[in-house]
């Protein structure tokens, strides 16, 4: 342990780290997670036991320096466990999304050359065994969960536990080698792999150093002043940036605890039962929780609505000023108090917020109501811009100074520039490495001095110095009016609506834009619910006419909005459709992210953007889709082609 | 056409044992009506044993003799080589027996969790006056029922709606927690009474798959009445059929299948 304590500031490698955790905080939670109703947990010292049996387990099993090590499954610590003891081997973790089908892992399993796979249970396990004679280094299957896999051939598959159980009892014979290799890791070892979802092409496999995630983490954790009393809840997919950085990146660093969800569908129970102190969500997350709470105050009595309408007005009016710690007169101060006790804090308090000292939101733009009901409960909501290749974090926004149309500051150790053509630049201590086996793209990507481009169009706001992303710099092009076009900035604003979940904006070389929509089935079903309409399918609500009147109401308000701004005015919205199926990442026209494909929902909805323009009123539809286990169906529909009211544009007014 | 007595083995590698219980010649009659006539069956341990046919056809009245509610006319039913008496519901139960019901007998105002547990009231030793002050051997006795409900919980996969009350569940998920609740009684065999009636194709599945794992994880018998021939024939290692309270036909899913009788008791047969 002497060399532990030495190591400490400048722990070079995550097992480095882990082994001055036990040395700081030993006796301290480190991972908990529910099982069988109760949340178990283990310290550091218990959870660096766990991880060095696995390690040992490893080594007996011939895991070799540089081997790749897949790991499929749900955010459990016995996943996060095998990713660190695959570093301590000399091996790189590979996580992969556990949702994905079988296809896509092949892709990525044969591009890394993976000789090992930790699957989460027997679903992921039949995906890796349909897919194992084309994946060719395959050399052998580990499970987590036992059940369901005691008829399968054992020779090349093992229960993590066993694997343990062996490294334990084989800790003579390989406890030299392993110290060994967890000498040899330095700050230029490969920490972790991790694929992009790939809004285009293949995914790219990104390799990010110990420097890449231990800086990052450092700078991050003192930017917001992350302790090791903070809590986390991991949810989202393993396999993302983001939650490696939070579950392992800064939780090794600040020495904080991990707390896993007993089954996805518990979240939100779970959620509440911790009370992180940190959390992180994408923004469809808080809309969610927006729209639920919203839902259940419209079924509420008379009264208990009047209380909750009267101080949300209050808070909408006080609480973000009361938050970034602004002057408030002692009336208003009085009022958000009874606020808090009567609304905010039971709010808070079953929503799982209570405890909140810092929160984030990226990927996707945050509706600013949405952000705004956040902040005004109190509740430090703060947007970031990030990607994979940047170990996340390029720019986010201080205490103080948040609002819901920019990203924020560059991190700190990064710097931003931004080209001719709007394009934004970062170089930082984050900056991947490489693409693995792919110099072309690696290339193209990073230049020499290490300059990465984002593929996002901003600029920085005079003034403030915060940086405001418009949309994917290929994404925006002209009309043939030469008029700017951005399709994510109507996206966005037609996607604050809670009825609308998704909407995809063309009009790219045309002379006016039209857009798909896909209503919200949760929001849509309850508001039909309530005004007694009778649908069987979510093709029927979807082309309902008052769903229909209702859309386009939105359209309109949207298509005002826009036709404020100056630049953009070009971007109103003349026709829509509705349409007859979720978009969907298993039918490849979302990423696993949830990002659309714009490509894709072009080529494969030909025939729907043609009726957009040539002025039909309905088209007949035959859509291909992919159930989740990857059948294929038809659905055929006719849809309605609706006409938008579009604004007059405040040409004049503007400028 | 029967099995060897001492068992065999499944395409699939499961090993069945000997017969854990047996119906001779069983008849049931409600005054005039002949419900069920001189049917013989067994049923062995680790099998999963499907009783099938038309409407009316004597299924459920079957399966209320095997569970002991009905008390046969004639014949004689043996269980673990003993001849049973006619039993009161508690000696069935702890005889080993638990079943689900074709329309969902679970309490309504009860949450998930309380549901499950009833179904281990057989299973309790401490006395009501410790139990109702909840004092000594009664708090720990519930701890370990709990663990045991809540390995069952897992295994179902209901975590998520464990403090819900039963009646707003959807139906089926409440078939889900019936059979939860039979598990929980930790049986020797288990009777389910249409475990897929009213579901949609991936209500289905998930049912099918968990009575395959209940099968191979726990090693629970497990005879069934369903009227989905798909989900049978897949499901189980032997069939029972019968039709106007006969039986007729008996063996592996294949060989029912190719059965004379049974195909004209399903196709109908042309008469004239």
């Amino acid at each position: 342990m002497a060399d532990a304590q030495a190591a400490g500031e400048t722990a070079q490698s995550i097992p480095a780290l882990l082994a001055r955790n036990v040395a700081r905080y030993g006796a301290m939670p480190a991972y908990r997670e529910k099982e069988f109703g109760i949340w178990q947990s283990w310290t550091w010292a218990q959870a660096a036991e766990e991880i060095r049996a696995m390690a040992l387990g490893f080594l007996s099993l011939g895991v070799a320096r540089g081997d790749h090590v897949a790991i499929i499954g749900r955010n459990r610590p016995a996943h996060y466990w095998a990713m660190v003891a695959a570093q301590m081997c000399g091996a790189v973790p590979v996580p992969l999304y556990q949702d994905a089908v079988a296809e896509e892992m092949a892709y990525v399993l044969e591009h890394c050359g993976a000789r090992f796979v930790v699957c989460g249970d027997q679903e992921q396990v039949d995906k890796v065994v349909e897919i194992g004679d084309r994946v060719q280094n395959l050399q052998h299957v580990i499970y987590t969960d036992k059940r369901g896999m005691r008829k399968y051939d054992h020779a090349r598959m093992n229960a993590l536990a066993d694997v343990q159980a062996e490294g334990r009892a084989g800790h003579f014979r390989y406890e030299e080698e392993l110290n060994q290799r967890i000498a040899e890791l330095t700050y230029d070892s490969t920490c972790v792999m991790l694929y992009t979802s790939g809004t285009t092409g293949k995914p790219k496999g990104v390799v990010l150093s110990n420097r890449n995630i231990i800086e990052t983490a450092r700078n991050s954790a003192e930017f917001d002043k992350l302790r090791h009393t903070d809590e986390v809840l991991a949810y989202l997919p393993m396999a993302w940036v983001g939650d490696f950085i939070f579950s392992i990146g800064q939780a090794y660093w600040a020495g904080f605890t991990v707390n896993c969800p007993e089954s996805p569908a518990t979240m939100m129970t779970d959620l509440r039962e911790i009370g992180p102190t940190y959390f992180f969500a994408p923004p469809r997350v808080f809309e969610g929780q927006l729209t639920n709470v919203m839902i259940r105050m419209e079924d509420a009595g008379r009264f208990k609505k009047w209380v909750f309408d009267h101080y949300m007005k209050v808070a909408r009016k006080v609480g973000p000023a009361i938050l970034d710690g602004k002057p408030v007169s002692a009336a208003d101060r009085l009022a958000y108090g009874l606020g808090n006790l009567f609304v905010y804090g039971p709010l808070k308090n079953t929503l799982g917020f209570s405890r909140i000292r810092v929160g984030y939101t990226a990927g996707e733009a945050i509706g600013p109501e949405i952000f705004d009901f956040y902040r005004s409960l109190g509740i430090n909501l703060k947007q970031l811009y990030g990607q994979t290749e940047a170990s996340v974090f390029i720019t986010q926004q201080p205490d103080g100074q948040v609002r819901s149309d920019t990203v924020g500051v560059p991190s700190p150790g990064v710097e931003l520039k931004i080209a001719e053509n709007g394009e934004v630049f970062y170089r930082g201590p984050g900056t991947f490495v490489e693409y693995y086996k792919n110099p072309e793209s690696t290339a193209s990507t990073k230049d020499a001095e290490g300059w990465v481009a984002t593929g996002d169009a901003g600029f920085f706001e005079p003034g403030s110095g915060h940086l405001r992303i418009i949309d994917r710099a290929k994404d925006v092009g002209k009309m043939a009016d030469g008029r700017l076009f951005a399709p994510k900035y109507v996206e966005n604003k037609l996607k604050f609506y809670p009825n609308i979940l998704e909407a995809v904006v063309f009009g790219n070389g045309r002379d006016r834009c039209t857009a798909f929509i896909n209503i919200d089935l949760n929001a849509v079903g309850n508001w039909a619910e309530r005004n007694n309409i009778a649908y069987a399918s979510y093709q029927e609500l979807a082309g309902h006419p008052k769903v229909y009147d209702m859309i386009a109401a939105h359209v309109a308000e949207v298509n005002a909005s826009v036709a404020q701004d100056p630049m953009l005015s070009g971007c109103q919205i003349h026709r829509f459709l509705i349409l007859h199926k979720e978009l969907d990442a298993d039918d490849g026209e979302m990423t696993r992210t949830r990002k659309v494909r714009r490509n894709v929902v072009e080529s494969k909805y030909a025939d729907l953007i043609e009726a957009l323009y040539d002025g039909r009123d309905s088209i007949y539809t035959e859509t291909e889709v992919t159930y989740e286990d990857g059948r294929k169906g038809v659905i055929r529909a006719t849809l309605r082609i609706a006409d938008a009211i579009v604004a007059p544009e405040h040409r004049m007014a503007a400028e | 056409m029967n099995a060897p007595s001492e068992g065999y083995i499944t395409p699939d590698g499961r090993k069945i044992g000997g017969v854990l219980m047996e119906m001779k010649n069983i008849t049931l009659r409600f005054g005039g009506v002949v419900a069920i006539k001189d049917i013989s069956f067994d049923i062995r341990e680790g099998e999963i044993r499907a009783i099938i046919g038309p409407n009316g056809a004597g299924k459920s009245s079957m399966l209320n003799v095997i569970s002991g509610f009905y008390i046969p006319t004639e014949g004689e039913v043996w269980f673990k080589g003993r001849k049973r008496g006619p039993m009161k519901p508690y000696e069935v139960a702890r005889l080993g027996i638990a079943r689900t019901f074709q329309n969902i007998a679970l309490f309504d105002g009860m949450s998930v969790l309380d549901n499950i547990l009833t179904g281990r009231l057989t299973l309790m030793k401490s006395g009501l006056l410790s139990q109702a002050f909840w004092y000594g051997a009664a708090a720990k006795e519930e701890d370990e029922h709990r663990e045991k409900v809540e390995k069952i919980i897992d295994f179902l996969e209901i975590q998520n709606i464990r403090k819900t009350p039963v009646g707003r569940l959807p139906y089926g998920l409440k078939k889900r927690v019936e059979l939860a609740r039979a598990l929980a009684a930790e049986p020797r065999i288990l009777l389910l009474d249409e475990p897929m009636a009213g579901m949609n194709v991936e209500e289905k599945e998930d049912m099918c798959r968990f009575i395959l794992d209940v099968n191979d994880e726990f090693g629970t018998t497990i005879a069934l009445i369903e009227h989905d021939m798909g989900v049978v024939m897949d499901l189980s290692d032997r069939v029972v059929v019968m039709d106007y309270g006969r039986k007729i036909g008996d063996g592996t899913p294949d060989e029912v299948r190719n059965n004379q009788d049974v195909i004209d008791a399903y196709l109908g047969v042309a008469h004239g």
